[in-house]
């Protein structure tokens, strides 16, 4: 595929400090309680949403990024601040350091050879760590999905509704989870997530 | 007079705890443990509540969440105010305030009494219907009255200051009851590693062991009950959950729970603490453990207060430590029944009598009683009760062998309390959620849960086997079943030993006669809560009706919060032998969802005020808010509706924001529009074929408006679409439309033409817009960009890539305002930085930011439609006058294609888009106000079209709308008369769609 | 509330998680323009009813929003089966 079959860009100023989190416009702050959950937000982060045949991608995947491609329903690879996620069977989302989000994109689609697709998506969510030995509660009150260990171990990623929002969570060890969410939903969910936790606490 | 009930030995109840509650004003006390029932009693207060339709006294009548009677008013302030709650399952606590439900101006003397005394007989079921409805204007008086009278609890009249919670879980097994069947398939499933959830309604396991004189294991069942219940809270994988009811069973084993968590500590949760929660739990395998309850026999006078289920006397003197009176008659037709009475002597109580409907008797048993001193009377019953505010005495008779007359003479038994027992009821109303019928066992005179094709299991008296050693061996047996078919291992097979019950004898019987016919005896109830005697029911099915359905509607059978647990059999078997049926072909009603009244609050959970309801915001909301601007619900968006300043109404804004635009220019926050990248070397086909437009020519760098339609030729969505690069698309879509746009897209690759190469993806969170709208803009943008905007260079319908106030974006010449409008999209976490930095460049040139009114004005006056607005699923795009928009050359036949060419959708006289301009150019006619061609003589009318937008317009200084009418293309020049109220018309002129620059030039603007 | 088991997740899922998306199996006419009234208004909107089992299609809407189908008995809302776009289902075991 040629390369201007599809429009890249760099989106990121050259100058700092222009940008702001989907969760600008949110209170923030610890709650007391008796055993609080961390609800934090991880931002400067790149999303590349890649679309594509697995063997296809997976390749482009080992060179560019030097991770293994999480083929199996549900799994992830990471290593670094970098990790590629399953989300279905022609969808895996990436994230890298936001300052790299351009050159993976870039070598990502010079690394492709075939029909797929890559799109930045790094406006347009941010991620959540929940943490601590509630956070499974705050999850359960959330979700539908049965997160319990024997379910949904440490390195599974599942799409699934959160509240009345959806989510990606990635378990990222017996009491931290990972949340990718949308930016539109980010001020609904963090709402929810402290009310969640409020019996708990919330370190902030 | 303070607890002069309270004896010795209560299992449940702390002596040393002394707790002050309230009832109807009047301080009290009781001990911890206590529910306010037994509290009540202990305090020998017996009329706890009046009834629903007669006003009659009623007093506590069981001991579980069967009660009919003693539902209370409980909270201490308005805000607090709970209704509906059964006594026997609420646990006492310093502070809680108790009010009696029915009864009004008070209990002690109460309205409804009057009536139903003076009225009783003339009470028939369908009393309301038949003789208030007539006359039909004065129901409302009536209604107020009776509702008044009837009384059915108080709504809190301020916001509840408690929190609600839901929680969702998941288990290998689900363990429904925690008596001895469901603490044996526990104790079996606790030694393996499978996921386990037991629950029970109780504030404590153990169900009938509470107050059974059971021995397992060589303990004392409730040591028992102990022992297990410390072994499950130290096993890791066994959640325990008490005070939590399984109310509802749906399929696939989903069972929603109702837990109350802080019901039995305040008035008020603690701070932090949600008071009730709901558990929504998907289990695998589920066991029934539910017990049965009590069936009491109907007799006339049976409900006044001291008339009791035979186990609950038990549960109260055992659980609770209270004897409610001195003297006791017990009527029973099985051995189970003798307990209480063996309990009553055991606990001091003066006398007990046994009245026996059997005539043959196990000998065993009748020593027992004599041994204790208790007075048996076989082949007898009690007929009728004397007393009418508390019970003074039993009158007894012998019955003849069909149970159908009394024979010989009367005896007069002077008691305090009458316990009756008519057998158990299974409680299958969980199993029937699902819509399963229970089956009736002649055997047992019960009936028992239905063959289900959830996975399920029952165990103990549920399932129709009333003995403990049942229950202890069909528990652990469906626990071992089950873990086997979920691969757990279990290394022993435990049994658990217990002491032998004596064999049931069961009689089964439901009513007793009286020396006068049913219909003209004192009252005999079968339901309590709803007062529906056996005389309504024969009354209905002679009035007709046969199937038990209609007797429940017509009578109220069962009708109450209690579902009619304790009344549901007697009822049926009532109807069955006036109809002359079998209970078995009589069947029974359905038993839904859910099995006691679950709250509100808990209902709703957390979805409540600020998390009502998702509520999606774009970038730049941190600046509409602090410039003032009003919001209008779009979808789930929140987007800034208009910016009134200091003293503006909605109008002087909105005119305003339009001239701004007209004249100079605008600032719109477009980040909400729907927005679909598409990528692949079959993207352009893609679009060909779901599009009504043609896509193949579209370059590099231009844009294109599209119009979508269903298969019926129906227009479904619309918007501009980009080609970003040879195989690169991005769609916008309307605001309220993404999501589904996006699913129908996935729908026709996936499903139909999976052989084109092309990915959609949602971008709509990831770019913000805005929209500089005006013929100022050019010379804004040029402020913050090097872009060059040279009208030849940048034409309308263009997108270029370009930095704007140093930030990467693409910028597209498109035009929903009919103005030079330019489109500005960055990445999203930018989005409020070129914001407020277009803001600031804006200043000079008076940069005024304007909301969905004036958008919707703007584009309104130059007859852009929205889809949704101006269209309703029954428009094609000719219907609108857009022929324009539909290729019918294109190779493939798109979307739609087929649809349009419907005769249906060519016919003549198809309502059509136009222009409406009301002939009062001051009159804004209301939107989706009806059409007619001429003024009706006389309604209904036949109408031709509606409006579908309508404003008043700035820059054309009147009012103008958009409407669908009949044929309108063919009617321009014609008047329509449009209704605007009752008798109130307004006439207005046909015209085109275009109101303002119909040439197009302002958009076009070189 | 349902259960089904999302062929591409590989995993049962709690059914808030899927929209329902009408029968299964109504192939689109290949030449729709020489479709008659008749044959295109039996494509368009007519459905089948069955007591029984019934092939539907289902997206998985919160989750890897791919489309499958799904053998359902609409008296015991059982579900029987899922299986790809395209493919038929199994024989009933019952």
């Amino acid at each position: 595929m040629s390369n201007n079959s599809y429009a890249t860009l760099e989106q990121q100023p050259a100058i700092k400090g222009l940008a702001n989190t989907p969760l600008v416009n949110v209170v923030r702050g610890a709650i007391p309680g008796p055993n609080p959950v961390g609800i934090e937000e991880h931002d400067d982060v790149g999303h590349l949403v890649l679309r594509g045949d697995a063997t296809l991608l997976a390749s482009a995947v080992a060179e560019v990024l030097d991770l293994s491609f999480p083929d199996q329903p549900l799994t992830s690879c990471s290593r670094d601040r970098i990790c590629i996620r399953w989300i279905s069977p022609d969808e895996w989302l990436v994230t890298v350091p936001g300052n790299e989000t351009f050159s993976a994109e870039s070598s990502l689609r010079h690394a492709i050879v075939g029909h797929a697709a890559i799109v930045n998506v790094s406006g347009g969510q941010t991620i959540v760590h929940l943490t601590g030995e509630h956070a499974l509660d705050v999850l359960m009150k959330s979700t539908c999905y049965d997160v319990h260990e024997l379910n949904f171990p440490t390195g599974k990623v599942i799409t699934s509704t959160l509240a009345q929002a959806q989510v990606i969570i990635r378990r990222l060890d017996s009491d931290q989870f990972e949340l990718v969410i949308r930016r539109s939903f980010a001020d609904y969910i963090w709402v929810w997530l402290r009310d969640a936790a409020a019996e708990f606490g919330v370190n902030g | 007079m303070s607890q002069s009930n309270r004896i010795p030995g209560g299992r449940c109840v702390d002596y040393g705890s002394e707790i002050n509650f309230r009832f109807n004003g009047r301080p009290l006390t009781g001990y911890k443990g206590d529910t306010l029932a037994s509290a009540l009693l202990a305090n020998n207060i017996k009329i706890i509540g009046r009834s629903f339709k007669y006003g009659r006294p009623r007093g506590v009548m069981s001991a579980g969440s069967e009660e009919p009677n003693a539902i209370l008013q409980l909270g201490t302030t308005p805000a607090s105010q709970v209704p509906n709650v059964r006594a026997t399952q609420q646990q006492i606590f310093n502070g809680l305030t108790s009010r009696t439900t029915n009864g009004w101006p008070s209990v002690d003397f109460d309205v409804m009494s009057l009536i139903g005394h003076v009225a009783g007989k003339l009470m028939p079921p369908g009393f309301y219907y038949k003789t208030l409805m007539f006359p039909r204007f004065l129901w409302h008086t009536y209604e107020w009255v009776v509702r008044r009278g009837a009384g059915i609890g108080i709504a809190p009249t301020e916001p509840d200051p408690d929190r609600y919670d839901k929680i969702n879980r998941h288990c290998d097994l689900l363990i429904i009851g925690a008596g001895p069947a469901g603490l044996a398939a526990a104790h079996i499933a606790s030694r393996t590693s499978a996921r386990v959830i037991l629950m029970d309604e109780h504030d404590k396991p153990g169900g009938t062991l509470r107050y059974s004189n059971d021995i397992i294991e060589g303990l004392p069942g409730i040591d028992w009950v102990k022992q297990i219940t410390a072994e499950l809270n130290a096993a890791a994988n066994v959640d325990l959950l008490t005070r939590t009811t399984a109310v509802g069973y749906h399929d696939q084993n989903f069972i929603v729970a109702h837990e109350r968590r802080t019901d039995d500590l305040s008035d008020v949760a603690p701070v932090g603490f949600a008071r009730q929660r709901v558990h929504r739990i998907r289990a695998r395998h589920v066991i029934l453990a539910t017990g049965a309850h009590e069936r009491p026999l109907v007799f006339a006078n049976n409900d006044v207060p001291g008339c009791m289920q035979a186990s609950a006397v038990s549960a109260y003197i055992k659980q609770y430590g209270v004897r409610p009176g001195n003297r006791l008659v017990l009527m029973t037709t099985n051995d189970n029944g003798y307990e209480a009475a063996f309990d009553w002597i055991e606990s001091g109580g003066e006398s007990a009598v046994v009245v026996d409907i059997r005539t043959r008797v196990n000998d065993e048993l009748l020593k027992r009683a004599a041994t204790a001193g208790i007075r048996t009377l076989t082949g007898s019953a009690v007929f009728e009760v004397k007393g009418k505010r508390q019970v003074k005495a039993a009158l007894v008779c012998g019955l003849d062998s069909e149970k159908n007359t009394l024979i010989g003479k009367d005896e007069t038994i002077p008691t305090d309390i009458i316990a009756s027992s008519g057998g158990w009821s299974p409680v299958v109303h969980l199993s029937c959620h699902t819509g399963i019928k229970p089956n009736w066992r002649e055997d047992i005179a019960a009936f028992v849960p239905g063959t289900t094709n959830q996975k399920m299991l029952t165990a103990g008296a549920v399932s129709g086997d009333f003995s403990l050693s049942a229950a202890l061996s069909q528990g652990a047996s469906a626990a071992t079943t089950i873990l086997a078919d979920c691969g757990f291992d279990l290394e022993d097979k435990a049994t658990i030993s217990c002491q032998e019950d004596t064999v049931d004898a069961f009689q089964p019987c439901f009513h007793i006669p009286h020396r006068k016919p049913t219909s003209r005896s004192p009252a005999q109830f079968v339901d309590y809560q709803l007062d529906v005697t056996a005389a309504a029911i024969e009354l209905a099915t002679r009035e007709g009706f046969e199937s038990i359905e209609h007797v429940k509607r017509y009578t109220a059978l069962g009708f109450g919060t209690d579902q009619g647990k304790i009344s549901n059999v007697n009822g049926i078997a009532i109807a069955a032998r006036s109809t002359g049926r079998s209970i078995a072909e009589t069947g029974t009603t359905m038993f839904r969802p859910n099995y006691t009244p679950v709250s509100f609050g808990a209902m709703a959970g957390r979805d409540v005020n600020e998390l009502f309801q998702l509520k999606r915001y774009t970038a730049m909301q941190p600046w509409h808010e602090q410039a003032g601007a009003l919001f209008e619900d779009v979808g789930q968006w929140k987007r800034p509706w208009y910016y009134p300043q200091t003293g503006e109404s909605l109008q002087d804004a909105i005119n305003r924001e339009c001239l701004a635009v007209r004249n100079g220019v605008g600032i719109l926050d477009a980040s909400t529009l729907g927005k679909i990248d598409i990528q692949g070397p079959d993207a352009r086909e893609f679009l060909n074929r779901i599009y009504t437009n043609a896509w193949m020519k579209l370059a590099v760098g231009k844009c294109r408006y599209g119009l979508m339609c269903g298969e019926d030729g129906m227009v479904l969505d619309d918007g501009v679409t980009a080609c970003l690069a040879d195989n690169h698309f991005v769609m916008t879509t309307t605001t309220g439309g993404a999501a589904r746009v996006l699913e129908w897209l996935e729908l026709w690759h996936q499903t139909e033409w999976p052989e084109l190469g092309v990915y959609f993806n949602t971008i709509t969170d990831h770019w913000a817009t805005a929209t500089l709208s005006g013929p100022g803009s050019r010379a804004l943008l040029a402020e913050l960009t090097d872009l060059d905007l040279d009208p030849t260079n940048f034409p309308f319908m263009d997108w270029r890539q370009t930095m704007v106030a140093d930030i990467p974006a693409r910028v597209f010449r498109i035009s929903f305002t009919g103005e030079l409008s330019y489109e500005i999209n960055v990445n999203a976490n930018y989005g409020l930085t070129l914001w407020r930095r277009l803001i600031e460049a804006g200043e000079k040139y008076n940069l005024t930011p304007y909301g969905t009114e004036t958008m919707h004005v703007l584009r309104a006056e130059k007859g852009f439609i929205i889809v949704g607005q101006d269209t309703d699923g029954s428009v094609t795009p000719e219907d609108l006058g857009m022929e324009w928009a539909i290729a019918r050359r294109k190779k493939f036949s798109f979307i739609g294609k087929r649809g349009i060419a419907r005769a249906d959708c060519q016919r003549q006289q198809r309502k059509q888009l136009v222009g409406l301009l009301p002939v009062n150019g001051d009159v804004v006619l209301p939107e989706g106000s009806q059409i007619v061609f001429d003024k009706p003589h006389q309604l209904p009318a036949k109408m031709v079209g509606h409006v579908t937008s309508s404003y008043y317009s700035a820059a054309l200084d009147r009012s103008f709308a958009l409407a669908l009418v009949q044929g309108g293309l063919d009617r321009m020049g014609q008047t329509v008369q449009v209704s605007i109220g009752p008798d109130a018309w307004e006439t207005a002129e046909i015209t085109a769609s275009v109101f303002y620059d119909p040439k197009g030039e302002q958009q076009h603007v070189q | 509330m349902l259960k089904i088991h999302c062929p591409y997740c590989q995993e049962t899922r709690e059914e808030e998680e899927f929209h329902y998306s009408g029968q299964a199996h109504i192939a689109r006419p290949s030449d729709p323009d020489s479709c008659s009234d008749e044959d295109w208004g039996n494509y368009l909107y007519f459905r089948k009813n069955p007591r029984g089992r019934h092939m539907e299609m289902w997206v998985h809407a919160a989750g890897c929003r791919k489309f499958f189908n799904v053998v359902r008995d609409t008296i015991t809302y059982e579900v029987e089966q899922t299986y790809l776009i395209g493919h038929v289902p199994r024989e009933s075991t019952q």
